[in-house]
């Protein structure tokens, strides 16, 4: 017994059983928990991105690929959208929610979900004074980002992180364009 | 078969404040101690969870320690360890998203952290519960007080709060910016090293290599 596989390894896979059911006990009590710390997140977020919208009354659809929550206003009246968007980044993924209006005609606000840009420097994206930039352009217009914008379709970059503010620009153009076509088309 | 002569259980915690201190005498766990000492508020939650782990795992490797095969031990220490790492981490995005966000990748990477392996073959799996679970409080309060020296230095001086409380009213451009970014972790965790190791020069009388 001493020295066959089991009278060696015994101590690994009684562990290995104990810990894998503490780790599947965990996860059954948490998962629900977590998963809705993530759609709060979002959901908190909707009357900022969309104003006026109220969030118990908006509801997710999917547009295309998007997952898409359909704002509503306090009187059910439909007043907006917010679109999940994701892309690369200077240094990883950013993950966007975009604000528009009922007919995806204009941006009405920005938030940063996930984002890990340098500190300090491209990671300044998720400040408001960045993100507030955005609100009142067209979803038709081709944004970049500028250290001196020239005309309405510019964002004021960030200093030190162009790369970073190029970034939301090209996410916010490529998830609006796909919205609004989804939009066309899931309506006609 | 437990040695009995071993450190007694507050002989173990004092080791781990300064003596052996994780961060600065034994140069362990310098993945965190870089990375996240940005802000006390990260290192403070940092330390936490490496306490939570280490403390469980001390216990359970103390309690089978005569169990143990001595070619097996390191995959019984890492199993244990990844165990806690992955509750703390499921707690954190539990209970406290938003630093579970900001900490991202670094609480998944306490199981590489050598403190918490080093104390179990060091001490947990040599001692009874007792000194163990002294030398998991030890070891823990030194990492977190090695941390929150580093942070305090870091957040004060990059960006003139602390615990994110203004303390020093900086405007923007005078910002130490770079202490937030990596090379203040390497030259704030360089200089308080050569203090540490300069105050223990003094203390006992002769200068340690450092």
């Amino acid at each position: 017994m001493k020295n066959s596989y089991l009278g060696q390894a015994w101590l690994v896979l009684a562990i290995s059983l104990v810990f894998g059911a503490l780790l599947a006990g965990v996860q059954v009590g948490l998962a629900a928990k977590i998963a809705a710390n993530k759609l709060n997140e979002t959901l908190s977020q909707i009357p900022n991105l969309v104003p006026g919208g109220v969030a118990d009354q908006s509801e997710e659809v999917q547009m295309g690929e998007r997952a898409a929550f359909k704002v509503m206003d306090a009187n059910g009246k439909h007043i907006g959208w917010v679109i999940k968007a994701a892309g690369n980044g200077f240094a990883d993924r950013i993950e966007l929610l975009i604000g528009l209006d009922a007919d995806a005609k204009m941006i009405t606000g920005l938030y940063v979900l996930a984002q890990k840009e340098t500190p300090a420097l491209g990671d300044n994206i998720k400040k408001a004074e960045f993100r507030d930039r955005f609100n009142g352009k067209p979803t038709d217009a081709v944004l970049s980002a500028a250290q001196s914008p020239e005309g309405p379709d510019q964002i004021q970059a960030l200093s030190g992180a162009t790369i970073s503010s190029q970034s939301v620009c090209d996410i916010v153009n490529g998830a609006t364009d796909q919205f609004v076509a989804a939009l066309a088309g899931g309506e006609e | 078969m437990a040695t009995l002569d071993g450190p007694t259980p507050l002989e173990r915690f004092i080791h781990g404040i300064l003596p052996e201190n994780p961060v600065y005498r034994q140069l362990l766990g310098m993945c965190p101690t870089l990375a996240v000492t940005g802000n006390m508020k990260a290192a403070m939650t940092m330390s936490a969870a490496t306490a939570f782990v280490l403390i469980c795992a001390n216990i359970i490797v103390s309690l089978i320690r005569n169990q143990l095969k001595p070619h097996l031990r390191i995959l019984v220490f890492t199993l244990t360890i990844a165990t806690f790492v992955t509750i703390a981490d499921r707690l954190l995005a539990a209970f406290l998203y938003p630093m579970s966000k900001q900490l991202g990748p670094y609480i998944p990477l306490i199981i590489v952290n050598c403190i918490i392996i080093c104390r179990c073959e060091v001490c947990a799996s040599k001692q009874t519960l007792g000194p163990a679970i002294g030398d998991a409080l030890g070891q823990s309060l030194g990492f977190a007080l090695a941390l929150a020296s580093i942070a305090s230095v870091r957040e004060l001086l990059g960006a003139g709060t602390w615990f994110d409380l203004q303390v020093i009213p900086f405007s923007d451009q005078a910002k130490w910016g770079l202490m937030v970014l990596a090379p203040g972790a390497f030259l704030t965790l360089g200089t308080l090293l050569g203090v540490a190791n300069w105050i223990s020069g003094k203390f006992s009388g002769k200068r340690t290599a450092a």
